[in-house]
């Protein structure tokens, strides 16, 4: 049982590759359409945080925090979000293809659909915002006034990976809503692309409520807030205990599993109802 | 022989929720498909004709894992699809008229190397296959150019050789020739012949097109309304559904309705054109010649009867259930 699914994993991974290949391969066709693309993807990410740094040229501090903490911020949710939206990102056509009936095409191949679903399109030109991410994040990096510990030194690309889990996991379970509904993909943009905004800013900020609605409800704020407090040696605002900042892993590991959850029971009805 | 494909009283209905008014919801069941049990032996080509929504598609993707039945026993190959359907996807072929499984903005070529390494074929098998596909069906010239810039003929062609590449051990067809040309249907048909004779492949065609069916087919079973009406030989539905051809003749003048043609009869008159229905197991020549031989001819032709025309004949003729 267990060594069934491994394999199914195995060939999944295999043929998500071999279609994002395929994919990387055409679009290096136009290598020049593909470069302008691609920064024109990062300019228009970076546009968010021209943003933030308009504000800090009035304000010395948003919410308590200074220019190179939000700069962490930042940095560290739009790589997790930039690593989720470059290999999930496409999944969102899903209900163009359950409306237009091509997911049954997808069906009647030996590979688990959701690799060919999340391959489909594979867009290089979201490498844009992974590197604008990534590049703030290093500039916060070489400016932050914090204690380094080895301890905040590992949590650093844990809360990377993490992130980009539950975004991955936002970005399937929010494609097997469309299974059902092939609109929801506008409520998925709002906890993917809004989520993310969101996590830019400092939690201070916020309402206490909607830190609460992003820690228990939708676990976004495991993405970066709590990790990137302690990093900067802060409290969080709800006053959590201490361990919950290491807790990424596990949620995103308990995202992972909800929404192969969503999946499963989506594939199922779509199979159960057709279109 | 042994039954390839099995079906015994295979049913799926769908839940079908209409919207009545701004909040309530009105719900009833659609049978899409109402008991079909039919079965079909290794290497045969069966025609499954019916009108539109008569449940040819569903019965389509239940045989392929697709959808689930509702009720009933489904086998192909001794598997049940919908329990093992990326098993089963490795020994069958599917072909979708409406919609190409080919790799829209890619050219055929990439597509297929795509293909090979899905299915994980052996690369001589691939060689092998694709050069028969590309002569059969012509696509030499094909091969590099993005599917999205194909006729509608030429994109059925590359589908129909992407759904063999894997030697699959029965091809699925829905309505493989809608919507093509005469010359790319003769192809896709001559073609299919021939898959069918050489490899032994079981074939399964949807189609509208009884022109289809008569030349590949021995054997068609017509459905309608989810349940199959019938099952034999395309003659015998002929004589089933009393179905006639008509022929059509332009006289040089206008004339009173043509009579005393045996076996004929003038349906309508509009001119100088005249229309007579006879029994399709009939040939035409006698009623030609009959016509030919009295009446001053400058133009003829004989219709066929339509398949959807055939089978509401055939259904008006069923007591109701």
């Amino acid at each position: 049982m267990a060594d069934a699914a491994v394999r199914r994993w195995g060939e999944g991974l295999r043929c998500y590759g071999l279609i994002v290949g395929m994919w990387v391969r055409s679009t290096m066709a136009y290598r020049l359409s593909f470069l302008m693309m691609a920064a024109g993807n990062f300019a228009a990410t970076a546009l968010d945080f021209v943003a933030i740094a308009i504000m800090f040229s009035h304000v010395d501090v948003l919410g308590g925090f200074s220019l190179p903490e939000v700069a962490f911020l930042y940095g560290t949710t739009s790589t997790a979000f930039g690593i989720a939206d470059l290999t999930l990102g496409n999944m969102d056509r899903l209900g163009r293809r359950v409306r237009d009936g091509t997911l049954d095409v997808l069906l009647t191949r030996p590979v688990p659909v959701l690799a060919q679903v999340a391959a489909d399109r594979f867009a290089l030109r979201r490498v844009g915002r992974l590197s604008q991410g990534v590049l703030l994040l290093a500039w916060s990096l070489t400016r932050l006034d914090v204690h380094w510990t080895p301890v905040t030194v590992a949590l650093v690309p844990l809360m990377l990976v993490s992130g980009a889990v539950i975004f991955g996991a936002v970005f399937v379970a929010g494609a097997a809503f469309q299974f059902r509904a092939d609109d929801a993909s506008e409520i998925q943009n709002a906890f993917t692309y809004g989520g993310t905004t969101l996590l830019q800013y400092p939690p201070t900020v916020f309402a206490t409520d909607l830190v609460r609605g992003v820690t228990f409800v939708v676990p976004l704020a495991f993405v970066n807030w709590l990790p990137a407090l302690r990093v900067l040696g802060r409290d969080d605002p709800l006053r959590l205990p201490a361990w919950v900042d290491f807790a990424s892993p596990l949620v995103a590991l308990g995202c992972c599993a909800a929404a192969a959850l969503a999946w499963r029971t989506g594939l199922r009805s779509y199979r159960s109802t057709g279109s | 022989m042994d039954a390839f494909i099995e079906l015994d009283g295979v049913r799926k209905v769908f839940d079908v929720r209409r919207r009545t008014g701004l909040l309530r919801r009105e719900r009833h069941q659609v049978r899409a498909v109402d008991g079909i049990s039919f079965r079909v032996p290794r290497g045969e080509m069966v025609g499954y004709i019916g009108p539109n929504g008569a449940g040819k598609s569903t019965t389509i993707k239940m045989l392929t894992g697709i959808l689930t039945p509702s009720g009933g026993r489904l086998r192909v190959a001794g598997v049940d699809p919908s329990r093992d359907r990326t098993g089963l996807a490795r020994r069958i072929g599917v072909v979708f008229g409406q919609r190409t499984t080919l790799w829209w903005d890619l050219p055929l070529r990439d597509s297929y190397g795509l293909v090979r390494r899905m299915y994980r074929v052996p690369e001589d098998r691939y060689r092998a296959n694709l050069e028969r596909c590309v002569e059969l069906l012509d696509l030499g010239r094909l091969l590099d150019v993005p599917v999205r810039q194909l006729s509608l003929g030429q994109r059925m062609r590359g589908d129909i050789a992407a759904a063999l590449l894997h030697d699959p051990e029965v091809l699925y067809l829905d309505e493989p020739t809608i919507g093509l040309d005469v010359v790319s249907k003769t192809k896709v048909r001559e073609f299919l012949r021939e898959v069918n004779a050489e490899r032994g492949m079981t074939v399964l065609l949807t189609t509208h097109d009884l022109t289809d069916i008569e030349q590949l087919c021995k054997r068609v079973m017509v459905i309608d309304h989810g349940r199959l009406v019938y099952d034999g030989a395309l003659d015998g539905l002929h004589a089933v559904g009393e179905s006639e051809r008509t022929l059509v003749v332009d006289l040089e003048h206008e004339m009173p309705p043509i009579t005393g043609v045996p076996g004929a009869r003038t349906v309508k008159v509009e001119g100088t054109r005249q229309w007579l229905a006879f029994p399709a197991t009939h040939s035409a020549a006698p009623v030609v010649a009959a016509v030919a031989g009295r009446y001053p001819l400058v133009d003829l032709s004989v219709r066929e009867p339509d398949i959807e025309e055939v089978i509401a004949r055939m259904y008006a003729e069923r007591p109701t259930p």
